[in-house]
């Protein structure tokens, strides 16, 4: 018979209290916020969802017009934030991958390089990393009636970079876009580049050595022998940096890009329903990253040692 | 790292919501006045800097037409102009700093409009400057008209009645404007004039003030002359304290009525002792008894006149012809004089 006082009891009956403290607790703050909410002649709810935004999204990789909803109007901003965050993370690590390989290159000029790159970048904020990039892409670049050539068919002006080689008529990414997506990528690459570095340097050297006189080359070596184990210090703090990469994303309303948090940023303003739509784009984000780290805890999972 | 904005924007509405949950039922409910008398300032809600509404200098010092309103109100109500505290808001943190109780008014360029009179827990007092909203082009571009922009991006400041007449204009012109939308204005600004936009919109009086200190040669802007939309600006004060919010309202009205029977900061003590018009005296306080019906003394008007002088006195010294804003009267003046400026009676 397990009595009262077993410690297994005990803990239960503590969980349970602080489980119903922090639920009366919230009851208590949203029911205190609705009312007087109401009182002071504030209207609330997320009913304004449905109604008719009324205003234009710059750019939006649905079709969206005005008369289109609040939902569909957030819709569009989380879109855009996807799409930066996405791109964003595909492009920081192989990026990052290469940085960290870099530091770790027997060429000294290749090391010093990587790592003035690393402490620059990781270094200065990223909101003026950001207003750096927008500046040199709207102020520096030439009208768009004479474009800078970087390549076969890719064009950069004040109207942002254009890749004719897309589509029948080429396909354009706005300024905003690009010194995001670009600004993002360089200062994450910068973490992400040492993340790599650290997990590469964890394996034990005589792995290297060892494999090195089974005859392995340099790159079969880090293939097989070396990435695998490497990976699995890699990835925890590698979702770490996808996760503020995708946080940092929502610095794109100070720069015209219109993202999650712009969208949600005139929506406020429009119908002055501020905490709903902070609420809201918490929400978003939270959903976001926890469904970010979800799916590399499975990959981590693949990856992690098999004990049998 | 959170974004920097959004988390200022967070703090700003969860102490909205702190203040919304523990501030008792109707705490303020006529206590904006004694708040202030207890803290000897008026905490005014202003813009982060917008020449000659709201802007501070080099020095520190906040200039404008808003900044005088809140000027005239700190002399009528503590006796002293200078006993003002600025509180520089953005655009979309304006309401729920006002809201909140973190201001007592927000005078800070806002335009009037029902959603915002009738869902915000707001209260609109008195129209100070009548405005719309237009834009400014590079001088070069040759458009001559708002109905040329078709296709064009357009830059705008997010969190303003801007975005939706844009868009409301777009569609019935068919234009298919672009907006490139910055939470900040100086951003805002900088995209404009770095070419990045071919239009920038904004209220017209704006447009001036940015041409004016922002351009490296305003000449080479020019503001088209279609006003696509209304747009009453003025200060607002929370639901729920009538008392203050006819200070604010009153306390504009009299400024505009001082001009209107020309009494102005230098002539005031002149016309204390000399005026037989029964208005003038009225005005300040010589006949009538006016600040005891609101709460305030005898001389609140006089006080708020000499300190900031005339609505017409402000308007020149901030926007007028002379200034760099360079702003005619147009439908500010005198509702005698061709303008919609008309006060309702001092008495």
């Amino acid at each position: 018979m397990i009595g009262w006082n077993h410690p297994r009891i005990r803990g239960l009956i503590y969980q349970a209290v602080l489980i119903s403290a922090v639920v009366a607790l919230i009851a208590w703050l949203s029911h205190n916020t609705w009312v007087h909410l109401k009182e002071r002649g504030i209207q609330s709810g997320f009913d304004f969802l449905w109604d008719s935004a009324g205003f234009d999204i710059g750019e939006s990789l649905i079709a969206f017009d005005a008369s289109q909803s609040y939902a569909v109007a957030f819709g569009v901003g989380l879109l855009n934030t996807l799409r930066v965050s996405c791109i964003g993370i595909v492009c920081a690590t192989l990026w990052g991958a290469v940085l960290g390989w870099g530091r770790l290159s027997n060429n000294a000029l290749a090391r010093g390089l990587c790592y003035g790159y690393v402490e620059v970048f990781r270094n200065i904020p990223l909101l003026l990393q950001l207003f750096m990039w927008y500046v040199v892409l709207v102020d520096v670049m030439p009208a768009s009636d004479h474009p800078l050539q970087l390549g076969h068919g890719i064009l950069l002006s004040k109207e942002g970079l254009l890749l004719l080689w897309v589509g029948a008529e080429g396909v354009t990414f706005t300024p905003e876009f690009v010194a995001l997506t670009w600004g993002l990528t360089v200062y994450s690459a910068a973490f992400m580049s040492e993340v790599i570095r650290a997990g590469i340097v964890s394996v034990a050297h005589g792995q290297a050595e060892a494999a090195h006189s089974l005859g392995l080359s340099r790159w079969q070596s880090m293939r097989w022998v070396i990435l695998p184990q490497a990976l699995r210090v890699i990835i925890p703090p590698l979702t770490n940096q996808y996760l503020s990469l995708i946080k940092n994303s929502s610095l794109a309303v100070a720069i015209g890009y219109p993202d999650l948090v712009s969208v949600s940023n005139t929506a406020l303003n429009q119908t002055g329903r501020a905490v709903e739509c902070i609420l809201l784009v918490m929400a978003v984000y939270l959903s976001l990253s926890l469904f970010t780290a979800w799916c590399m805890n499975l990959y981590n999972q693949r990856m992690a040692l098999k004990v049998r | 790292m959170t974004s920097r904005i959004s988390s200022a924007m967070m703090t700003i509405a969860l102490l909205a919501l702190a203040s919304t949950l523990f501030t008792p039922q109707k705490a303020w409910a006529g206590k904006t006045l004694e708040a202030i008398k207890q803290r000897d300032a008026i905490s005014c809600g202003v813009n982060t800097g917008l020449a000659g509404f709201g802007a501070a200098d080099s020095q520190g010092k906040w200039s404008g037409l808003d900044i005088d309103m809140c000027r005239a109100l700190a002399a009528a109500v503590l006796g002293n102009a200078d006993k003002v505290r600025y509180v520089p808001l953005s655009a979309p943190q304006r309401f729920t700093a006002l809201q909140s109780g973190e201001v007592d008014i927000l005078s800070r360029n806002t335009s009037f409009t029902l959603t915002r009179d009738a869902s915000l827990g707001l209260h609109l007092t008195a129209v100070t400057y009548y405005d719309g909203q237009g834009f400014m082009v590079p001088a070069s571009a040759n458009i001559k008209s708002a109905k040329q922009l078709k296709g064009a991006t357009v830059c705008v400041q997010s969190g303003t009645t801007t975005e939706k007449n844009l868009t409301d204009f777009s569609r019935a012109n068919k234009l298919d404007i672009k907006p490139v939308v910055f939470e900040k204005f100086d951003a805002a600004n900088a995209a404009y004039f770095s070419g990045r936009c071919k239009a920038y919109t904004t209220d017209a009086s704006s447009l001036a003030s940015i041409r004016a200190k922002e351009a490296k040669n305003p000449k080479d802007h020019v503001i088209l002359p279609e006003l696509i939309s209304k747009e009453p600006l003025g200060p607002l004060v929370r639901r729920g304290d009538d008392d203050w919010a006819a200070i604010v309202k009153w306390t504009i009205y009299g400024l505009i009525e001082a001009e209107e029977y020309g009494v102005t900061a230098s002539n005031l003590e002149k016309l204390k002792s000399d005026s037989t018009d029964p208005v003038v005296l009225r005005l300040l306080g010589k006949s009538d008894d006016t600040g005891k019906l609101l709460g305030l003394d005898r001389d609140w008007l006089a006080r708020a006149i000499g300190a900031v002088g005339n609505y017409g006195e402000i308007f020149e010294r901030n926007l007028g012809e002379k200034t760099p804003m360079g702003l005619k009267r147009g439908l500010n003046a005198q509702w005698n004089k061709g303008g919609l400026q008309y006060a309702l009676p001092i008495r």
